[in-house]
């Protein structure tokens, strides 16, 4: 085969999958999702989102199935991210500048003057984890907590787990040094599992409403 | 010996970089002796199993 026919052959493919509706609208959901987080705006989240399923179907080349083409759409939408943020900075600076100062916590109500855990926040062992993914109401739970976090770390917190970037290519995307990276995602983790467990494992997994 | 808010703060960065010999081993001398701290590192690994699971949409296919 050419390397045109070759080509054309993988824009096929890739055209199959963005016309594949459940897959486009599991994919589209998450993408609003994310970029919701970082943008902070859903307006703007829905336009990078279009703009970036629009750019995935115009350069659409060799993908070698959904994963590796879900992974190529998020950095298209992480490119239209930063292009929105870069914009945005000039014009809400000063907010934002209120925002780090939220984010100078000293969790002095999970430690103690020496650094030990208080009593009353120290880790328990979770009853059943993989058994709360099949629930619904823990998903609310999670989701819930995850909205609860400072922006800042939540995403972080969200490029790391959910994109699953690295450490360098997130302080080069947010322009961070290595140790800030590690305190956020520390934060966000200790905040994070304080809040699954009070909200969800001290509750009996199968708490329903959220307080 | 370690405090348990430097434990955390080392178990955090364990997801990220290879930790020393030296900050391996007081972390797993400090997670031995304390049991919070223990329950911690596990409650790590499920994060990162809960969050990778949302990531796929499991939460979409959750029963009510």
């Amino acid at each position: 085969m050419s390397a045109n026919s070759n080509r054309q052959e993988n824009t096929k493919q890739v055209k199959n999958l963005l016309a594949d509706a459940e897959f486009l609208e599991e994919i589209r959901r998450q993408m609003i999702r994310f970029a919701t987080l970082q943008l902070g705006d859903s307006h703007q989240a829905e336009d990078a989102v279009q703009e970036a399923l629009i750019g995935a179907l115009k350069n659409a080349t060799s993908f070698g199935g959904r994963a590796a083409l879900r992974t190529w759409i998020f950095a298209i939408l992480k490119n239209k991210i930063a292009d929105t943020l870069r914009h945005k900075q000039r014009v809400v600076n000063a907010s934002s500048l209120l925002r780090e100062e939220d984010e100078d916590e000293d969790f002095s109500e999970l430690f103690d003057r020496k650094g030990f855990w208080q009593p009353d926040e120290r880790p328990v062992v979770w009853g059943n984890p993989e058994g709360s993914l099949r629930e619904a109401h823990f998903w609310r739970v999670f989701e819930a907590c995850l909205d609860g976090l400072p922006p800042k770390q939540a995403r972080v917190f969200m490029m790391r787990e959910f994109i699953e970037l690295d450490a360098d290519e997130i302080c080069a995307a947010v322009d961070l040094t290595t140790s800030n990276l590690h305190v956020l995602l520390h934060r966000a983790r200790l905040r994070l599992r304080e809040c699954l467990e009070n909200k969800w494992y001290l509750q009996g997994e199968k708490n329903d409403e959220l307080s | 010996m370690m405090n348990c808010r430097e434990a955390t703060q080392l178990m955090s960065e364990s997801q990220e970089r290879k930790l020393s010999l030296t900050e391996s081993m007081s972390l797993g001398m400090h997670t031995m002796m304390c049991k919070g701290c223990h329950n911690y590192k596990q409650q790590m690994g499920t994060l990162r199993k809960i969050t990778r699971a949302y990531a796929k949409g499991k939460n979409e296919q959750a029963e009510n």
